[in-house]
This record gives C-alpha cells, structure tokens and sequence, in this order.
C-alpha cells in the first residue's frame, strides 16, 4: 500500500484524498523540520563543516604559513612580510610571475580563438557529428598528467616524432630540443595546454552558438551581410556573455596550474619555466621551506580575488 | 543556425579540412600512446625505424607495468578514491543546492555566494596548509586524505549545478503534495529529488572524471606505492630520475585513461550538460 503510494508519488500524479501515514503522528523532530530555516540548517550542515574544516581553515593557515619561518618538522616564528621580501629579489620567483601571466593570456587566447573555430565547426550538420563532437572533449576528460606524458614523448630530446616528420622531410638539419631552453619550453607549455583546454571552450562556445536564433542570420544574410560580417555583427555579440564567462574560469585554471608543467618541465631547464604553483611546491615539499612556499602560493590571491569580483559582479549585474 | 554550402571545393576548404585538421590534431596524442605502448624497446629507442607504426607488436610492456609496478593496485585505488569522494560530494551537494534552490531562509543569498567563491579556490592555493591540516587529522597517507579533501572542489561545483537545476523544476509539483498532506521533507525526499535525477547524473559524471583525474593533492598526501592513485603513480614510479620507461609509462597512461573515457562516452550528454552547467551563472 505505502509502496504503491510512493509510485504515484513519484509519477506526480498526488492522490487527492488517503493521507500519508507517517504524517498523522508528526513527531517533534518533524515538527521541527516543517520550518524552512531549520531544515536549510540541517540541508547545509554536511557541506558547511567540509567547506570549513578543508577550505577556510587551510587558508587562514596558509596566511599564517605565509608570515611564518615555518620549515618541516619545527615550528614555525612570526616574521611579518620577510617571505614576500625574499620573494621579490628572488630572480626563479619574479621569472615564475612573469611566466604565470604569459602562460595564462597566450593560452587563454589561443584557446578562445581555436575553441570559437572549433565551435563553429560543430555548428554544421555533417555525418558522424555525434562522434566528432565527443571525440574532441577527450583530452579535457582523461587525466591530464597521462596525457602530459604522451607530449613529453612526442618532445622527447632524441626520439621527437615531430624531430622524425621533419627531418625526413628535410624541414630541418638537426634535431630541434622541444624542451631545451626556456622559451621553446614556455611554448610547448602553452601549446599542451591549449590542446587539453580548447575542447572547453569549443563545448561551451557551441551550446552558446545553438541558442542562436538561425532568423537573425537570415535576416542579416537578406540585407546584404556576407559571412564574415554575420560573425562579427550577429553571432559574436550575442556568445559574448558566455563567452566572458568562459574566459574567467579558464583563466582562474589556468593561472593556477600545476600539473601540466609540473609533469612536462618540472619548471626547468634552469628553473625558467615555473609558475606561482610549481614553484610554491618545490619550495615547500622539495626544500621543505613551508613558508616560504605558502608565500608563494599566497601570491597567486590577489589575481585571483579580482578575477571572482569581477565575476560576481558580473553575475550580480546580468540577475 | 542555418549554415549554407558553396561549392564541394569551398565546403572542403572552409569545412572539411579545419574539422579534419582539428580531429587529427586532438585525437594524435592518443594515437601516440597506443603506438607507443605495443612497439619493441628495440624500435622505440632507435632514430631510423618509422614511428607511426610497428610489425612487431607486444604486450610486453603491459606486462612489465603490472608486473614490476602495482597498478593494478593503483586503479583500485583511483576507483575507491573516486566513487566514495563523488558520493560524499553528491549527498553534500544534492542537499545544500535544494536548500539553497528552494527554502526561504535568511542566509541563502550570501552563502550561496559563498559556496560560489570556494569553487573558485585552486588547489594550488591551499595545498601546503592543508597538508598540515591532513597530518594532525592524522589522515596522510592514507585514501582519505584525498577522499575527504576532493569534496572541497567537488561539493561547490555538484551544489552549484544541483541549484540550478532544482531551480528548473517547478515548485508547483512540490506544493501539490504538501497539500495532500506530505512533510516537507517527505515533499523534498520523494518528489524533487527523485525529479531531480537527471541533473545528479550529470554532476556525478563530472565529479567521478575530476576526482579520478586530480593530481596535486594525491602527490602532496600519498607517499607511499600502495596508497598511490594511477596518475601519481604511473607518474613517480615509472619515471627514476632522468630515466623514462616509455613503453610501461603509455601503457599506463592509456590504461588509466580508457576507465574515464568508457564513463564519459556512456553519458556524454549528461557530461556535456554539467559543462555547460557549470559555468551559467
């Protein structure tokens, strides 16, 4: 019978008469939950203790870290803003700085540019489209230091398959060292990371692009516009939205990536393609200095606390 | 949108040829890995032979990973870690996205602010304090360490999409059951949640991918082989100093990556939809 009524419940169709049984003894407890603030209470609870115990509190740590001499395995001093001061004559962190922002803007655009390419492409109807579409978000689906792994071999010093394609093809004389100075390192760097992220986009853009209404093409394609200026006219101002939105969360990833050049350059040759993340860790668990370390990683806030400003008001403006 | 069509050469060259560039370019790393994992040493680390292919195909080197590493103790691992982590973040998250979606209390709009903000927060900017926190819970080295701490990403993006998603489900069907008599958290329990399914299904692919992928916080709070997830450990135990074992190392990547990619393409719009989801405001 309580089974039956359950079905109907769930099927929506809510039996007008026959009460439900338990609620013709309403305990203090229900009573209790029949007030929506309690109930929001006990709903959050789960989350707020979580969010409390591994977020507010690791940070609030992290600042004390920050301000410490703390090393592993003694306890740390008070020493105001020593770590930032040593920070800003260490030339590895002030190159770690540079690099964090080259890293995130030149990835960021390349991934805006090749995800709106790729967006548009999807936008067609063509056979296998349900195919081609899934098989494009792959690498931003398997772990992203597997697939580090299968670009570092591809940049392998001797055994570079794009070093083979172009010496057999007699591009290049000698073989090219993907990884052997800073600023070819700092490329591949961004080259991974546009491939890993670019699905993002190109995913996102699309669902944007299908909520285009296909008259205002027409309409636009009827008083003479040509493609290029549809784009630009119709469809670019109607994605920027989302595409701001976007932006702001590849760049927040971006700007706080680890893994990627963790696994691909370990921040060398010579330390001269760290970031604010990788840096941070060798400080911390290599040199085990955990505050000055927690220095580092601290410096990524400031950049990161405008971007969610921003982004709030913006969500607070669009509401 | 309506998209017209020139010529066949216009349509290769506007079309076919961008797309097929694309594909190519996304799909070649795993190509590589594939190739990579079933060619002889004796290829693998010769400049002559041709790598795009091999005629002497082995399953050598999945053999060496499972027998001279303990992946098979890592996938165990990545899967436990990532299941109970999802369903932590999943009950956390169905809850506080209803509360936050549906209940009229007075902290609703700043905590759901809130909750916003730290989904935001990169483990880059908290993994050193919170290896502290993880040492006095006297939980290192153990899964969970990665267990309880995961939910910290996952729990403000499952609420975050949840919200969204109990906001689309009319308050009308809820209301009509309060009126025949359901509590208010049997009206919750068996009316909405069971409704909102569909959107759980999406944050828990989404979740289940996250949590199998994560690296950082694995590397900082496990250290030793058994504890070790497949991406950590493919990445430290096959690599000794300057020393890559590429053919067991993409054997690894490939096997640890296949899991992820049969769950996706199961549920590739439901994925699609949390990506999506995730960044409306």
């Amino acid at each position: 019978m309580q089974q039956a009524e359950d079905q109907e419940l769930r099927a929506g169709a809510v039996p007008i008469a026959g009460p439900i049984r338990e609620v013709s003894r309403p305990t203090r407890l229900g009573l209790l939950l029949e007030r929506e603030h309690v109930l929001a209470g006990v709903l959050l609870t789960p989350t707020l203790v979580i969010l409390a115990l591994f977020i507010a509190y690791p940070f609030l740590l992290g600042i004390w870290l920050a301000v410490s001499d703390k090393v592993v395995g003694r306890p740390g001093n008070f020493v105001g803003l020593e770590n930032f001061r040593v920070n800003l004559a260490d030339t590895i962190f002030l190159r770690a700085f540079q690099n964090t922002f080259v890293y995130t803007f030149l990835a960021t655009a390349f991934k805006l540019a090749l995800g709106m390419v790729a967006a548009l492409l999807l936008n067609h109807h063509f056979r296998f489209k349900r195919i081609v579409r899934a098989s494009m978000l792959l690498p931003w689906i398997v772990p992203t230091v597997l697939s580090t792994l299968a670009w570092q071999w591809m940049f392998d010093a001797t055994f570079s398959v794009f070093n083979w394609v172009l010496l057999n093809a007699g591009v290049i004389s000698s073989r090219i060292l993907w990884l052997g100075d800073g600023t070819m390192a700092m490329g591949c760097l961004i080259l991974v990371n546009v491939w890993r992220g670019m699905p993002f986009f190109a995913i996102t853009l699309l669902a944007g692009l299908q909520t285009v209404n296909p008259d205002l093409h027409e309409a636009a394609e009827i008083d003479g516009a040509n493609a290029w200026q549809r784009f630009w006219r119709v469809t670019f101002p109607l994605l920027k939205p989302i595409m701001l939105v976007v932006v702001l969360f590849s760049m927040i990833a971006t700007f706080a990536d680890f893994q990627l050049i963790y696994v691909l350059t370990r921040g060398g040759p010579y330390s001269s393609t760290h970031v604010f993340g990788t840096y941070a860790y060798e400080i911390a668990m290599r040199a085990a200095k955990l505050g000055q370390g927690a220095s580092i990683s601290l410096s990524l806030f400031p950049f990161l606390l405008l971007v969610i400003m921003f982004q709030l008001w913006y969500i607070r403006r669009s509401d | 949108m309506a998209v017209r069509y020139g010529g066949p050469l216009r349509r290769a060259v506007t079309f076919h040829i961008p797309l097929g560039l694309l594909v190519g370019a996304t799909l070649f790393p795993f190509y590589w890995m594939v190739i990579t994992s079933i060619r002889p040493d004796r290829e693998l680390y010769s400049v002559q032979s041709n790598p795009f292919f091999t005629l002497h195909p082995t399953v050598k080197h999945f053999q060496d990973l499972f027998e001279l590493t303990m992946f098979a103790r890592w996938a165990w691992n990545t899967l436990f870690i990532a299941t109970v982590s999802t369903g932590i973040s999943l009950f956390c998250g169905l809850l506080a996205g209803y509360a936050l979606a549906r209940l009229q209390f007075r902290w609703a709009a700043p905590l759901g602010t809130l909750i916003f903000v730290t989904y935001l927060v990169p483990p880059t900017l908290l993994f050193i304090p919170l290896g502290d926190v993880v040492q006095a819970f006297g939980l290192a080295d153990t899964p969970w360490a990665v267990i309880l701490t995961y939910p910290t990403f996952l729990i403000p993006f499952c609420t975050w999409l949840l919200l969204g998603y109990f906001k689309t489900i009319p308050k009308e069907i809820e209301e009509c059951a309060r009126i025949d008599g359901a509590s208010r958290v049997q009206a919750m329990v068996r009316i909405s949640f069971p409704l909102a399914v569909p959107g759980i299904l999406s944050a828990g692919i989404f979740a289940f991918t996250l949590s199998w992928n994560e690296f950082l916080y694995a590397l900082v709070f496990l250290s030793s082989p058994q504890q070790k997830t497949i991406p950590i450990g493919v990445f430290t135990e096959l690599v000794r100093g300057d020393v890559f074992y590429w053919g067991p190392l993409m054997a690894g990547a490939l096997l640890g990556s296949i899991p992820v990619a049969i769950v996706y393409s199961f549920f590739v719009e439901h994925y699609v939809t949390a990506l999506t989801g995730a960044v409306k405001g």
